[in-house]
């Protein structure tokens, strides 16, 4: 069972792959945007997937790493992949600092807030704030990336680039899945007041739930300003925030593998109905509350925690 | 003095049309703990029903300006709670044992849903209210001048939340909705039938909100298929506010909504007029986490 599903994954890994040799440069710029998608999916689904914090405000994070990026780049012409780790770093601190004070609001509280905070970065970005994010206009003339002196500019080149770090975001979060903090983060999720009984500091790990989210999300900031190199308030805007709150829903709330599908779902299926034109995204609403009636709890929900303790034959099935 | 006034009659009228809207996010909130993604886009509806029956049945000629008002609004009123009761019939009740965020992906689907179908319907312009709708009176409060509309608005919402919050607290009615907003499974043992208790909640909120619609369409002039997202986002946050679930703090919540934004648009600065409603709430709820009037959740172990 288990090694039917590993192949399953290999085969569409490889599929993907190999997909921009048959795709034309339309339909590998789709896959470029559901691969961006999926790193901030994945970012947020340990926020709100595992950790169960409804944060419906994930562009703002998103919006501080391109800005970071754009800024820098534009106005001291460094690199934009060494701007990398700085955007992930000043996302995660702008994360800590407004999640602070509002972590411990409950449920719909929390939800409004994080709205509110998405508004306000917005709203910011538009009011050209400190005088550096240029306005309503945006920022234009970000470089391309490169990387051992070659340019990245063409789509089939950026598919690489951002499947490949696709890939190591769902190496690493894996790992973080299956490690004692993600497993804290599940107990959080289940029962909040029995996570903190059984010595888990709640607070300080939904803190760093939500600075790791948001540090991803930063990393995604610059990839997504490389590939557009102009960046402008509206790509930052609520309903960004609403996609990716519907993608980690739709797919699987704390299942990798669901989340992805999540993304190719949500981001490609608005592209697949072109044929219905201007009712594509009618026709995108009614598939919203259909799939959700029918799979209330996501496509693929993620399979039940199993683990074998030593000296056991048997798996023994934890929650 | 006449510049604080103006603002403070427009902070009012506007935040009455939020605290309207904001009722129907709460009283669904309060029964269902579901967050009503698609209120806002049914108060957009509400606008654009008003404006059609008012062009089609041609109704100016034959009625006083308040006549046509009032008759406009009851059949605003009844449609768009139709419209509540099969949203709630057909994306929400096959939800209703599943998780919570479940329900409000269905929420935000049907939202995407009624967004666009009134542009294919309507198209994506704006429209315009008829400008001779209202008669443009000013009247005089204290020697200062008042448009009529403002007043007219303030008043019908405030009556509106007073008999609302009479019948939830008076009548058997009203009760079996607190009952079933407590607890839906005691309700039930008390004979109260909730899936009745919950359609009606989907028409009293909805009928509030397709009202609101009508309202911003007289008041502004002019509607959009958008307007859904924003409107809905601030009533939601007037209900935040005022700590949801909970109906007076709706009503409170709306209408300090309204004068935050009216008073920061006029004296601070009108680019950073959504941003003010938004810091107020969070340093709000940084002090209250259940808002102005919530009720302290206890702790369920």
């Amino acid at each position: 069972m288990k090694n039917k599903r590993w192949i399953v994954y290999a085969a569409c890994a490889v599929v993907i792959l190999i997909s921009p040799a048959a795709l034309n440069r339309y339909w590998t710029d789709v896959l470029n945007v559901i691969g961006l998608y999926v790193m901030l999916a994945l970012s947020l689904n340990i926020i709100l997937g595992h950790c169960g914090m409804f944060h419906m405000g994930h562009a703002a994070f998103y919006a501080v790493g391109a800005y970071t990026t754009a800024i820098l780049n534009t106005a001291y012409g460094i690199p934009v992949l060494w701007l990398m780790p700085l955007s992930g770093l000043l996302a995660g601190l702008f994360a800590l600092v407004i999640a602070r004070p509002i972590i411990h609001l409950r449920g719909d509280y929390l939800l409004i807030v994080t709205i509110g905070f998405v508004e306000i970065v917005r709203i910011a970005l538009i009011n050209n704030i400190f005088g550096i994010t240029g306005g309503a206009n945006g920022i234009f003339g970000i470089d391309r990336p490169t990387i051992f002196g070659m340019k990245i500019s063409t789509p089939g080149q950026f598919f690489y680039l951002i499947w490949f770090f696709v890939a190591v975001t769902i190496y690493l979060f894996r790992k973080l899945e299956h490690s004692r903090f993600g497993r804290a983060l599940n107990y959080i999720r289940e029962d909040d007041v029995a996570a903190a009984g059984s010595g888990i500091d709640t607070g300080h790990y939904k803190l760093i739930a939500f600075v790791i989210g948001a540090v991803w999300a930063g990393f995604c900031g610059t990839l997504f300003a490389a590939k557009m190199t102009i960046i402008a308030p509206e790509s930052f805007n609520f309903w960004e925030s609403v996609l990716l709150f519907m993608i980690v829903l739709l797919g699987g709330r704390g299942s990798i593998a669901g989340v992805i599908l999540g993304t190719f779902l949500v981001i490609g299926l608005p592209e697949i109905f072109r044929q219905f034109a201007t009712a594509r995204m009618l026709v995108f609403g009614v598939v919203m509350v259909a799939m959700m009636i029918f799979r209330p709890e996501g496509i693929l929900p993620p399979p039940p925690r199993t683990y074998r303790l030593d000296g056991d034959t048997g798996p023994e099935e934890a929650a | 003095m006449e510049f604080f006034f103006q603002q403070l009659t427009n902070g009012l009228a506007v935040g009455g049309i939020y605290a309207l809207i904001a009722l129907g996010y709460t009283m669904v909130y309060g029964v269902l703990k579901l967050i009503n993604f698609a209120h806002g886009d049914l108060f957009m509806i509400g606008a654009y029903l008003g404006l059609t029956l008012l062009t089609a049945l041609g109704l100016a000629d034959h009625l006083s300006p308040f006549g046509v008002i009032a008759l406009l609004a009851v059949m605003v009123l009844a449609l768009v709670a139709i419209l509540g009761v099969v949203l709630e019939r057909v994306a929400y009740r096959p939800l209703r044992q599943a998780h919570r965020l479940s329900a409000v992906v269905s929420a935000l689907g049907a939202s995407i849903f009624f967004q666009n179908i009134v542009m294919l319907i309507y198209g994506a312009k704006f429209h315009v209210y008829p400008h001779d709708l209202m008669p443009r009176t000013v009247v005089h409060i204290f020697g200062m001048p008042v448009p009529l509309i403002r007043i007219l608005i303030l008043l019908a919402s405030v009556v509106m939340m007073v008999g609302l919050y009479t019948f939830i607290q008076r009548t058997k009615v009203g009760t079996a909705i607190r009952a079933a907003a407590i607890d839906q499974g005691a309700a039930r043992l008390m004979g109260i039938n909730v899936d009745r208790v919950i359609a009606l909640v989907f028409v009293i909120g909805p009928a509030l909100g397709g009202v609101a619609g009508l309202m911003v369409g007289i008041y502004y002039g002019q509607i959009n298929f958008t307007m859904g997202w924003i409107y809905g986002l601030k009533a939601f946050t007037a209900a935040i506010l005022g700590g949801i679930g909970n109906i007076p703090g709706a009503m409170v919540g709306g209408l300090l909504l309204g004068l935050i934004e009216a008073f920061a648009a006029a004296y601070l600065s009108i680019a950073w007029k959504d941003a003010f409603a938004f810091c107020v709430l969070i340093l709000i709820l940084i002090v209250r986490p259940t808002g102005l009037l919530g009720e302290r959740v206890a702790e369920k172990v």
